[in-house]
Formats: structure tokens, sequence, C-alpha cells
């Protein structure tokens, strides 16, 4: 069930800075809980999250396990030029979920 | 050593009985919440979690929404049948709010849940899902999501009456090691504070949903068995009969409030 809900302007006008807003769903389990039998739940975290706008980075987060479940970012650009927006999470294992939107510019 | 205990003993004991005092001093008898004063709990919450609510690309709730309309088109069982293949999802629209409904062939009140777990094992011949799987949460949530906006229109008739007057019994019941019963709490003194929380009215208009301390979704019998357990009572085995009649008091007091599915609350 590994999905992420965007949300990113379709338009914008040259210079403005806009808000994008990402979700992700993910059990963000933290290692130190135990199942009923007291067996030790292993840690499953998203641990890096990087957003790039035409192919640069924009935006960057480290997560921990303090992060609650279903992780949602928001942040802030600068609209520079038409394109796409790339967004990149990574868990402990390495498996990445990738997600993109366009953005209008003018 | 022995004296100092012995003279703290009586104060300690006083300070734990004034407490157990009041709770007894409740009234006994509970009133219905009028119906102008109604109101979903999301009114309750704080804005931060109303935002989380009011935003579809934030309310981690849409996931299994999502998830929910994939399952909806997916043909599964020995009769390879998918619930597109019988329904549209626009005709699920109004279902939720009509839910708990008497089913004919087992002669009782069924929720939402139980009537896709039947659909699952009449029709499409696959093993029902069990209680707050994904699976399950996720095309209850699906289905839910289609009645979203529409008022809950309960009505009770003849069948459902026995039922109907054992959820309310149930409602109104001092239960459990700490002998409250739902009405003390929900109908009597919503809207005050308890351990520094708003006590809800306590309206059954947004399940399956995202309880922020469950971090996932859950089913209306999830919360009740808190509850249960929060009275320190026994909790009921998921599908008791117990949870569906109090479902079906609870929707029907819920009468006229909009469903909100998925629903987040704190």
């Amino acid at each position: 069930m590994a999905r992420a809900l965007i949300n990113v302007p379709r338009k914008a006008r040259r210079g403005e800075i806009v808000e994008i807003k990402t979700l992700v769903s993910h059990p963000m389990e933290t290692g130190y809980r135990r199942d009923n039998i007291g067996n030790p739940i292993p840690r499953d975290i998203i641990s890096r999250f990087v957003c790039m706008y035409n192919g640069t980075e924009v935006f960057r987060a480290d997560l921990f396990p303090a992060v609650a479940a279903n992780p949602f970012l928001s942040f802030f650009t600068v609209a520079t030029e038409s394109g796409t927006l790339e967004f990149q999470w990574t868990d402990d294992q390495d498996n990445t979920q990738t997600a993109s939107a366009s953005i209008e510019v003018e | 050593m022995s004296v100092v205990l012995e003279n703290l003993r009586p104060r300690t004991f006083g300070v734990l009985l004034l407490p157990a005092l009041s709770l007894i001093a409740l009234p006994a008898s509970s009133t219905e919440i009028p119906t102008a004063q109604k109101q979903s709990d999301y009114e309750s919450m704080s804005p931060q979690t109303r935002a989380i609510q009011d935003d579809d690309n934030v309310n981690p709730g849409m996931f299994w929404v999502l998830d929910g309309e994939e399952r909806w088109g997916r043909k599964d069982g020995s009769s390879n049948l998918s619930c597109a293949d019988c329904h549209t999802s626009e005709s699920m629209r109004g279902v939720a709010a009509r839910y708990p409904s008497f089913e004919v062939e087992s002669q009782r009140p069924i929720d939402l849940q139980e009537r896709i777990n039947i659909c699952r094992s009449r029709r499409q011949n696959a093993t029902p899902f069990r209680y707050e799987s994904k699976e399950l949460l996720a095309l209850s949530a699906f289905v839910a999501y289609q009645s979203r906006g529409l008022p809950i229109q309960i009505t009770i008739d003849e069948r459902l009456n026995p039922f109907f007057d054992a959820g309310r019994a149930l409602f109104e019941a001092r239960q459990g090691q700490l002998n409250v019963s739902c009405a003390q709490c929900h109908d009597d003194n919503w809207g005050k504070r308890m351990a520094g929380n708003i006590i809800p009215q306590t309206q059954p208009t947004g399940y399956p949903l995202y309880r922020l301390e469950w971090q996932e979704l859950g089913s209306l019998q999830r919360r009740l068995r808190n509850c249960l357990f929060g009275m320190r009572a026994e909790t009921y085995p998921y599908g008791a009969i117990e949870y569906i009649e109090l479902e079906l008091y609870m929707a029907w007091r819920a009468n006229g409030l909009k469903i909100e599915t998925p629903a987040v609350r704190p």
C-alpha cells in the first residue's frame, strides 16, 4: 500500500514562493516496540526524503524514529521555471518510493 | 518507622476517597442530547487536527480509501467476481448512512463491515476478511467515503426494535471497575473536560477513521473496545452482537449528522 499524495500548485508566477505538501504511507515502526509475545518489532522507517526541481535539489530531510506513521512534510520553494518536481523517500532497507508533479511557471 | 506509617495512613485514605465519592455523586439517569445541540466530534477538535481532516492531500485516511478503490475492482474468490462486477461505486452513495441495517437471512442487524464480508463469502465465494485487517478497513472506507456529506438516516422498525433497545440499555448501563456508563460521559457531560481532553458527544460520523493515537485507520468496534478498556470493563470479541447493538443505537443517536469518512480524530 505504499503510496504518496502530493500537492503542488499547477500554475505559479515566476519568482513566487509556492508551498509543496507531501504525504507518504509508511508504518514508521520505531524499533522500540514489542509484539504481544515480547519479541522486538524490527525498526522500519523512512530515513531520507529528497525533492528535486528540474534536477536540482531544493529540499532534503532526515527522518528519525520519533516521526509519526504516514509522515507529512510541507515546505516552500521559489517557482523559477516550468518543469517537474520529483520526490523520493528512502527507507532503512534502501527501498525507495518516488512521485512527481509538474508545475507551470508564467 | 511503623508509627510514622500509621500516622500517614488515615490522611492518604481520605485523599483517595474524595474522587471516588464525586463519581458516585453523578446523576444516575442520563438525558439524551437535544437534536439542536447534536454535533460531530469534529467540532471539539483542535484547529490543527481539523486541518488534517479537511484536506484530502493531507488526510492519511485517504490512503485506505484509495486502496479500497483498487480492491473494489479486483476479482477474487472462486466466483472470480469483483465488487465492481455487481455494483457501481456510485450506487454505494448513501449506503453507509443507513448502516447498521437488518439482515434478513441471519435475522439480526449487521454493520457495513459485516455486509462486505457477507458479500465476500456468499457472492465471491472467498474467505471473509479478518476484523481490522487492511483489506476490510480499506473497502469499508471506500464504501463509506461514497456517502461523505450525506446525513445519517437510521429508522428503527419492528425487527430492529429489540436490538435497538439492547443497544440503548448497554449505552446507559454502568460497566467495569470504574462503574460508569457511556451515557454519563457522552450524554450528560459532553463538552466538559476529562484529564485535559474535551469529552465528545461520541457521534459515529466518520468511521472507519484515522486516529492519531493509533496512527492508522480503525473501525468503530476498535474504538468501542478502547472505551470499554478505559472503563476497565471486559471487551467483547470482534463481531459480537453487543457492538452491533451499540453501533445501531449510536447511529440512530447521530441521525441527521453528516458522514465524514475518512475522519481524523486525536
